[in-house]
């Protein structure tokens, strides 16, 4: 079986079927997967550049901006975006959404009774530069309510959508903050089988991010499978 | 060595910011080969629509070429067509692509599509492709061959009359009876 790249780490993503997430009891494959070879249409993906970006994309203070400045603790997120083996993914498009500062998001079905901010969707995207390295400047989301069991509460978190070099580094995951007591009570956050790999998902602060007189600093790294570096396991074609 | 990124759910919230308007349309005027449109469904373990999923699509172009740097070929990939889209579902759980008949890769046998299904209630996306019914290379493709007899159909695009471009039909059952094949790498 061609296989050049690692496969999806089942030890580390969470399964399809996790109980305490009540929505995944009627949309978890049950099945078992079927392992497909890594050929051309899993080793490719489509390209992003700065032609899909705008210029105040990186700024969700500012992307938005309609009578003023959004409320909330401005802030900083910078990472790096790596494969398994540590190294960069240049040029690659990620897409980042949130709730305001008060836990309300721009959506139809949002029902939280909680302000909207006029001056913040919480939408931006940025491409990650020759080291593999992002920025973008937003407000810290809010935690909020949801209805998976009772007094549920999200922690406040930034979604992200992530594109390497090709479709099997696709990635979609959410960034979390340090010190959070709502961690332990999230079931999305625990369905993530590995401690170690619940820890991937918080963001750490960096106070040489942080901006006197403006915004703190988070950094908050993201690792994709890497290509296998054993290569006499990958002959076999 | 770093370990890999947990995936987690999409969430419902995400349309703002991954669904813009015109996604799900891969082609423009110029894209050389044939329009086509895949309609499908995306249903749960009871059958009822997921109105909040979101689904990806990467393929190649009509000739099998992909705009990448991975695929020798790329010199010769039709600069009209990135191959990559990407649709929401909505209330009644449907979604729809614009895109053209992928051409059979090189050293492939038969034409198809790969999908990444993404929802509320997935903390990790699904795997799948979309093969054509009406391909008669379907029969010598190793990956359909993989699969259970009583299941290669639920990989198969059905052709469906329309009074517009051809159309193929391909749900997603997410469970039960008729769960959809997903994959593994
Ligand atoms: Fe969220």
């Amino acid at each position: 079986m061609t296989k050049p790249f690692n496969s999806l780490d089942w030890q580390v993503q969470p399964p399809y079927l996790y109980a305490p997430y009540a929505s995944t009891v009627k949309r978890s494959p049950q099945k078992p997967l079927v392992v497909v070879p890594q050929k051309m249409s899993e080793l490719t993906g489509p390209v992003f550049g700065e032609v899909d970006l705008k210029p105040l994309d990186n700024d969700l203070t500012r992307n938005a901006v309609v009578n003023g400045e959004p409320i909330g603790e401005r802030i900083i997120v910078v990472g790096r975006l790596l494969d398994e083996n540590g190294r960069p993914i240049p040029n690659a498009l990620l897409e980042v959404w949130q709730a305001n500062s008060c836990g309300r998001y721009i959506h139809k079905n949002d029902q939280h009774d909680a302000p909207l901010d006029p001056n913040f969707t919480g939408t931006g995207r940025v491409l990650t530069d020759a080291h593999g390295e992002y920025r973008f400047t937003t407000i810290k989301p809010g935690a909020y309510p949801w209805r998976n069991h009772e007094n549920a509460w999200r922690p406040p978190h930034i979604h992200f959508s992530v594109f390497g070099r090709n479709f099997l580094q696709r990635l979609v995951t959410q960034m979390y903050f340090p010190g959070d007591p709502l961690l332990a009570l999230d079931p999305i956050f625990n369905g993530i089988p590995d401690e170690n790999g619940r820890q991937r998902l918080i963001s750490s602060y960096a106070h040489d991010i942080t901006t006197p007189e403006w915004a703190l600093g988070y950094r908050f790294d993201i690792v994709v499978c890497g290509q296998r570096e054993t290569p006499f396991e990958t002959k076999e074609a | 060595m770093p370990g890999q990124s947990p995936s987690q759910t999409v969430g419902p919230f995400f349309h703002n910011c991954l669904i813009r308007g015109g996604e799900n349309s891969l082609t423009t005027p110029q894209t050389r080969g044939q329009h086509i449109l895949i309609q499908g469904q995306v249903l749960d373990g009871d059958g009822q629509p997921v109105p909040d999923a979101m689904v990806e699509i990467w393929q190649a172009d009509a000739h099998g070429f992909f705009n990448h740097p991975e695929d020798p070929n790329q010199a010769q990939a039709d600069p009209h067509f990135r191959g990559f889209g990407r649709a929401e579902t909505v209330d009644d759980g449907r979604f729809t692509f614009h895109t053209v008949k992928p051409g059979i890769i090189p050293g492939e046998q038969t034409p198809y599509v790969n999908v990444r299904l993404f929802s509320r209630g997935m903390l990790i996306h699904a795997v799948t492709r979309i093969y054509f019914a009406d391909e008669t290379g379907n029969t010598s493709d190793a990956v359909l061959n993989s699969v259970p007899d009583k299941r290669r159909g639920t990989l198969l695009a059905m052709p469906v009359e329309s009074p517009g471009l051809p159309t193929y039909c391909f749900n997603i059952h997410l469970q039960g009876e008729l769960e959809t094949v997903f994959f593994d790498y």
